[in-house]
């Protein structure tokens, strides 16, 4: 199989999701606090279905009130413009100086699309077959500009090389894009992409365009398939599959204190609930789940929703992480400052600089 | 009897992507880095602004079936960018222009009303319209919009998105909405509370009868053309630089409103303007010139002809004559920048200019392009500027800094201070929001979605 059961580096996110907050300063708090514990990056979830703020618009609110975190907001591909949300996310990379990801969703009823007024709702795997071209259209709007298309040359006049710039012709199945972006090439050559990859439509797509594929999983069994399945799909679509980073997504409910559960990851493992897989339990014990399943080289690392972000984001910065870092697992500080550094991922070289072929 | 003298509003714009903006001058930072916006927007809240302006492009000009070269080119995304700058002032009101055609209401309302909690209050779009089948092929609707319709659907857009502001009621209850109208059908639940000001600020910008038409009847403020600086503002932006035809403009927009129920003082106009600053009235005219002189590059003299004339034009001297041959009429020659009107009308008249004064292709180019609106001593310019608003030609202006990131320093630094001194700008922000600083009244809430 093309797992690489020498693990990697350890990742860990978490979600900063609270009911319905619209001020900044609680969304800028939980973002500090996880910064100050190393995370990789945070994740603020959107949906036009239940109340909730922009949640690009306030991670780039956050951006400048933090410095190494990576800041992942959900957008959806299903009602929105793809040029604009491209635009979107590439503007998030160049506010936080790098630290951009996106979070690729659809919205999948109809009480949306009616919010809308422009189409009916259609099957998820509809939805997720455009949300796969709006990633596509996204990563070649990025590289629209290549990295130096900028000369301010005053000798001739121009201020570009507008042989760096390119048109990216691209005809999908419901909608077209001429290009080039209006936005220069953002710090990371391509923002970082993550598709919950839990549901089956959502797959190909994630195999396809993530950089981070996350999993709601309740065993390390059920984590293990999903993620060697999507490096199987990577590697087909022609990815090297070690530019996959799986996080497993669970739920933690850390109100139960901070006492020690039995060694090992079987006593407070997750369980399966309605919401999806959730870990209940003390800091101390999730540490040493984590270290279990990442040592097992099941997962890249984990992503985390805590219930009560206030309290549990906390216990999880002061106790879990750092009881890893104690132990020497995760970073103590960030030697990067872009999140594909923090993720271990390269820049992406560009698909129309010249040594890269077509243009 | 004293009266209070009326104080100005005043706007920093950041920026744009044209030749206006001189990115030859060694001083010219970055266009897309954070810190030129951070700089601009500190810059003027440092000056007591009331806001801050960024514009929107959504398709690179081309010329001659290529992407124009020569101008500063590529921005960020507006609303994103405002966001950050939210973190990085606390008073200073924050503009984004979004275009109605390209977009959907439920969406934007939910962007501005975003902004507009996570700054408190300091929310503002620029409604501008397209009809560009160029601009199109960058979204999914593409160019499908009649040119007549471009203001019936910004019309209705504006509309759309006040019932969803106005659907949760200032005690923080939900309200299901429903709009059905000729251009949007749509119903369900907003999911952002009321923003603070209500109604995040509305401005219109352009100068064409719809335009003022569109600004009576739905802006709170206006963001008008002045035919100097090289390229003016809006889309359709006529001449009415001098204070005479800023006395008319005002007027006339002034008195549309009262049609729709409204009072002059519930729609500001802000002309937007350049400004260039010398110790002396001579220094100041010849820094002008430099600077016309900079904008206008030998390469941006021919691109400026061939607009013009419709043709390519590479093969003459911009330090030469102007071309015998007639202009090609309704050339596509460049696409996705403003039109300049009746193409041949305007050759004739650049031919007798440089007739009359012997002047080469790129010295013609710049006579006719038009000098900055405001050029002289800090002195000299604060006393028009004030002159301008008590005369009633305009109730503020949006500046145009010619430097990115540090072109509004030196107004800030000698000119407002001067303002303050003869009681024609503010000394502190009184309010919180945008629309205190502006004087706006707030909107009442709808009594039922």
């Amino acid at each position: 199989m093309t797992s690489s059961h020498g693990r990697g580096l350890l990742h860990l996110a978490a979600a900063l999701d609270q009911p319905a907050v619209f001020d900044a300063g609680s969304h800028i708090e939980l973002a500090r606090l996880a910064e100050r514990g190393g995370l990789d990056f945070v994740t603020l979830d959107d949906t036009f279905a239940r109340p909730g703020p922009d949640a690009l618009a306030v991670l780039s609110r956050v951006a400048p009130a933090t410095a190494r975190i990576g800041l992942v907001p959900t957008v959806t591909t299903t009602h929105t413009e793809p040029f604009h949300v491209q635009a979107a996310v590439a503007t998030l990379d160049w506010v936080s100086r790098g630290r951009a990801g996106w979070r690729i969703e659809v919205s999948t009823t109809e009480g949306e699309a009616r919010l809308f007024g422009r189409r009916h709702a259609v099957t998820a795997d509809e939805l997720w077959r455009e949300a796969g071209e709006v990633a596509e259209v996204a990563a070649r709007l990025w590289d629209s500009w290549e990295d130096d298309a900028e000369i301010r040359d005053l000798a001739t006049g121009r201020f570009i090389d507008r042989d760096k710039l390119h048109h990216v012709d691209f005809t999908g199945t419901g909608f077209s894009v001429k290009g080039p972006s209006i936005v220069p090439r953002p710090p990371q050559g391509h923002p970082v992409r993550v598709v919950d990859a839990t549901e089956g439509h959502a797959r190909r797509t994630a195999a396809q365009y993530a950089d981070v594929a996350l999993v709601r999983a309740a065993s390390p069994a059920q984590a293990a398939a999903v993620r060697d399945q999507l490096r199987q799909s990577a590697a087909e679509f022609g990815r090297n599959p070690d530019t996959l980073r799986v996080l497993v997504s669970l739920l933690v409910d850390l109100g139960d204190g901070e006492h020690a559960a039995e060694p090992g990851h079987g006593g407070g493992g997750p369980r399966q609930t309605v919401q999806g897989p959730l870990y209940r339990g003390g800091p101390v014990d999730l540490a040493e789940l984590i270290a279990g399943w990442h040592a097992d080289g099941i997962v890249d690392g984990f992503h985390l929703t805590p219930i009560e972000p206030r309290r549990d984001l906390e216990r999880l910065v002061n106790g879990t992480v750092a009881l890893l870092q104690h132990r020497g697992l995760f970073r103590t500080f960030y030697p990067g400052s872009t999140l594909r550094e923090h993720l271990g991922l390269a820049r992406p070289a560009n698909r129309y600089a010249v040594t890269g072929g077509a243009s | 009897m004293t009266v209070r003298r009326k104080r100005m509003h005043l706007a920093a714009h950041f920026p744009g992507v044209n030749n206006t903006t001189v990115w030859a001058d060694p001083r010219s930072k970055s266009q897309i880095d954070f810190s030129s916006f951070e700089h601009l927007a500190r810059t003027a809240e440092r000056g007591l602004f009331d806001f801050f302006f960024l514009a929107e492009g959504l398709r690179l000009r081309e010329h001659k079936g290529r992407i124009h070269d020569l101008d500063v080119v590529g921005r960020p995304e507006s609303l994103t960018v405002l966001n950050a700058l939210a973190g990085v002032t606390e008073h200073l009101g924050l503009a984004a222009t979004v275009n109605a055609t390209f977009n959907e209401p439920y969406e934007l309302a939910r962007r501005l009303a975003t902004l507009d909690h996570l700054s408190g209050g300091r929310a503002a779009w620029n409604v501008v319209t397209s009809s560009d089948a160029f601009t199109g092929e960058n979204f999914r609707r593409g160019g499908f919009l009649a040119p007549a319709d471009r203001y019936t659907r910004a019309t209705e857009f504006v509309d759309v998105a006040r019932k969803l502001w106005d659907s949760w009621t200032p005690e923080g209850v939900s309200r299901p909405f429903a709009h059905r109208g000729r251009h949007f059908d749509v119903a369900g639940e907003f999911t952002v509370p009321r923003p603070p000001q209500g109604h995040p600020v509305v401005i219109q910008a352009g100068d064409s009868a719809e335009g003022r038409e569109f600004a009576a009847s739905t802006a709170d403020a206006v963001f008008s053309g002045w035919g100097s600086g090289g390229y003016p503002p809006g889309r359709h932006s006529t001449r009415h630089g001098t204070l005479e035809a800023g006395r008319s403009f005002y007027a006339d927009v002034k008195r549309r409103l009262k049609k729709y129920g409204r009072s002059p003082g519930d729609l500001k106009i802000m002309p937007g303007v350049t400004v260039v600053l010398g110790d002396t009235a001579a220094e100041a005219q010849e820094r002008a010139a430099e600077i016309r002189w900079q904008q206008v590059s030998p390469q941006n003299a021919i691109l400026a002809l061939e607009q013009i004339w419709g043709v390519d034009l590479s093969a003459y001297d911009p330090d030469g004559p102007l071309p015998e041959i007639d202009p090609v009429a309704d050339s596509t020659i460049t696409q996705g920048r403003t039109r300049r009107g009746d193409t041949v009308a305007v050759a004739e008249k650049w031919r007798a200019l440089s007739k009359e004064k012997g002047l080469s292709i790129r010295q013609t180019v710049i006579e006719a392009g038009g000098r900055q609106s405001f050029i002289g001593t800090p002195e000299a310019v604060a006393a028009e500027l004030d002159a301008y608003v008590q005369k009633e030609a305009a109730d503020g202006f949006i500046l145009q800094p010619l430097i990115t990131a540090v072109g509004l320093d030196e107004f800030v630094d000698r000119v407002v201070p001067l303002l303050q001194e003869r009681g024609a700008f503010r000394t502190e922000y009184q309010g919180a929001t945008l629309r205190s600083h502006l004087g706006l009244p707030d909107p009442v809430p709808s009594l039922g979605a």
